[in-house]
């Protein structure tokens, strides 16, 4: 863990300019796709586009007045993302007459509202360390929801979503966050113990037996996703979270060798107990076999995909004039499929282009911030949105076997939606607690604060001995 | 709709993406200026080779290496504890290496570590802040032996 000194400027003036732009590429979208559909000017088009604006420029202004140092690039590059996923799910509403498009933005309306509520009222990330073990039971009772009879419902095959009477959500896209904060708290709790040398392998420094149990435990809720949930995507992104985060706490090689053992023996097991893994393998080997093809859940929604992608060729046939509409799942599971098609290889390396830049922003905040909590959380949040990334448009692409993960921020889909929202507040806070100028200075600048309870034992009173020690963070009060 | 328009526009869109992308990449560079080196700092190996007084003048004390650490001032004065290769927690934690019973301090405060011959301290977020000399720590600093290091009203030093 390195720390790099950063040039403290608030820097909100270049985040308006990258924000028109931004706003351009998403409400341009949904323009040429009205236009190309020949109804460019619809009521759709100018609800969906203003209240992007709107939504957008509420996020600007309440990072101007509460976390003025945070990374100008985050905001724009989600904004552009958030804005062509809009774009292209109006486009195949067009093709199939759904209203997802309607659906999507009143979940990004919310998503934007619970980031502007997690800026303004936490304020500091620290505070979250404060919940490391209540984060851990969360996790475990959101992964919980879904395989309660009554409000846990199965779709497609996989059994990760709650029926919430008015909507459905999967509480699993939560649970990653919830997770990334126990993981980052207990890591940098329990780092320096996890250190302790154990037997040597060659040059590989292998940890201690009894350290091992918390990868044991990550492995053990993977492999109960997998089975359980029917949920491959969220099993490999959980563990991956894991193995990056206690990679990164401890620097060392020999965690992800332990973690790629077990990834390839969960996975070789799996493959040969559950039929539903069985079927992805195969669908992804043996993709344009015409057996597999023709099966029911088998490699058709992926082939229709690729076609798809060659069709686009190098430019893309253009915003609504292809036919991505044709591939199951358009509109979430494929929609990197559809952007492939209608942008081309240009489009679609922008799309990824972006990914990048997000994730190396994130990874940029984690080098800058200060503590080591922070550090191992925005490091695990941005390895959660590379890994999506990785899983999806491996998937789509047939580099890996297609899982059910979505895109960050363009895939229909509102849980997911929200917690990639989630995800960016957290990047903010930390990148703003990693930018701010560091009060630095001697001693004599100012009388140290006393901590609320041993004010009291100043004054003659209770002695404040038995504090909660696990109290590690606390707020600066005026 | 005209064939041309569409196609213009059509290009026109990938090319507004991707100058999304370079105006990023260009805000960007500014903010990449990692830590420049200090230009008064210690003469480069050319300099040094040029003017021998200068690299006489500048050349690094022998490093003495700290086995000991001592606490000078606070309730705690006079305690010492031998220093292993292992990272120690200061704090008033009851997990924490060296217990602090010293009402400025938090739960846990900060951290020294060894990384080479040297041993560096962490400030782990606490409210009042860790200084080594008279600075407040920002980032992880190396500790030589004999530099006072404040949390709260206690003082540690380092000792060969």
């Amino acid at each position: 863990m390195s720390n790099i000194t950063t040039v403290p400027k608030p820097r909100r003036n270049v985040e308006l300019l990258l924000l028109i732009l931004a706003l351009a590429v998403g409400v341009g979208a949904n323009f040429l796709v009205g236009l190309d559909q020949d109804q460019a000017l619809d009521s759709d088009f100018f609800v969906q586009g203003s209240t992007l604006i709107f939504l957008v420029f509420a996020v600007h202004i309440v990072l101007r007045i509460r976390a003025k140092y945070a990374d100008p690039i985050i905001l724009p590059v989600v904004t552009a993302m958030n804005g062509l996923g809009l774009a292209m799910i109006h486009r195949i509403d067009i093709a199939t007459g759904d209203q997802a498009a309607n659906r999507q933005l009143l979940w990004t309306g919310m998503a934007i509202a619970v980031l502007i509520a997690v800026i303004w009222l936490l304020r500091d990330h620290r505070v979250l360390r404060r919940f490391t073990y209540i984060s851990l039971i969360v996790s475990a009772v959101l992964l919980m929801l879904p395989l309660l009879p009554g409000i846990g419902m199965e779709l497609n095959g996989a059994r990760i979503w709650i029926n919430l009477g008015f909507a459905t959500f999967q509480p699993g896209e939560i649970a990653k966050i919830t997770l990334a904060i126990f993981f980052a708290g207990y890591l940098s709790t329990n780092r320096d113990l996890i250190l302790l040398a154990g037997k040597k392998l060659g040059p590989l420094q292998l940890p201690r037996w009894k350290d091992m149990g918390p990868m044991v435990v990550a492995w053990l809720v993977s492999i109960g996703v997998l089975i359980f949930q029917r949920d491959l995507g969220s099993s490999i992104l959980f563990f991956g979270l894991f193995m990056a985060m206690i990679y990164i706490a401890t620097s060392r090689v020999s965690w992800i060798l332990i973690g790629l053992v077990m990834i390839a023996f969960g996975g070789f097991v799996a493959f040969k107990l559950f039929p539903h893994v069985t079927a992805r393998i195969d669908g992804w080997l043996n993709a344009f076999d015409p057996e597999v093809y023709n099966r029911i859940g088998g490699s058709h929604q992926i082939v229709q995909g690729l076609f798809g992608l060659a069709s686009g060729g190098l430019t893309g046939t253009g915003l609504g004039q292809g036919r991505p509409d044709l591939v199951t799942f358009a509109n979430s599971d494929m929609i990197i499929a559809a952007m492939g098609e209608e942008l081309g290889l240009i489009g679609l390396s922008a799309i990824v282009m972006l990914y990048v830049l997000l994730v190396s922003r994130g990874i940029r905040a984690a080098l800058g911030t200060r503590d080591s909590f922070g550090k191992l959380l925005a490091t695990g949040l941005s390895f959660t949105l590379a890994l999506q990334c990785f899983v999806v448009i491996g998937g789509v692409t047939r580099l890996i076997p297609l899982t059910g993960l979505t895109t960050p921020f363009m895939a229909a889909g509102g849980s997911s939606l929200l917690a990639n929202w989630l995800i960016i507040a957290l990047l903010l806070l930390i990148s703003d607690a990693a930018r701010r100028p560091a009060m630095t200075g001697p001693i004599s600048s100012g009388r140290p604060r006393q901590r609320g309870l041993a004010r009291i034992k100043a004054l003659g009173s209770k002695p404040a001995k038995n504090q909660d020690p696990h109290r590690t963070v606390e707020v600066k009060k005026p | 709709m005209d064939d041309l328009v569409v196609t213009a526009l059509r290009f026109g869109f990938l090319i507004l993406l991707w100058l999304l992308i370079i105006s990023i990449i260009s805000a960007l560079r500014r903010d990449l200026m990692i830590g420049k080196k200090d230009k008064t700092g210690a003469p480069t190996a050319r300099q040094a080779r040029k003017n021998p007084d200068l690299a006489e003048q500048h050349a690094a004390p022998p490093r003495v290496q700290a086995h000991r650490l001592i606490v000078v001032e606070g309730p705690l004065a006079g305690k010492t504890l031998d220093l292993a290769a292992s990272p120690i927690l200061l704090g008033r934690a009851q997990e924490a290496t060296l217990v602090l019973e010293d009402d400025y301090a938090s739960g846990r405060h900060a951290r020294l570590f060894p990384q080479g011959s040297r041993w560096f301290i962490e400030d782990l977020g606490s409210t009042n802040g860790t200084y080594l000399g008279d600075t407040q720590l920002t980032r992880a600093l190396p500790v030589e032996p004999g530099a006072p290091i404040r949390i709260g009203k206690t003082v540690i030093e380092l000792r060969p």
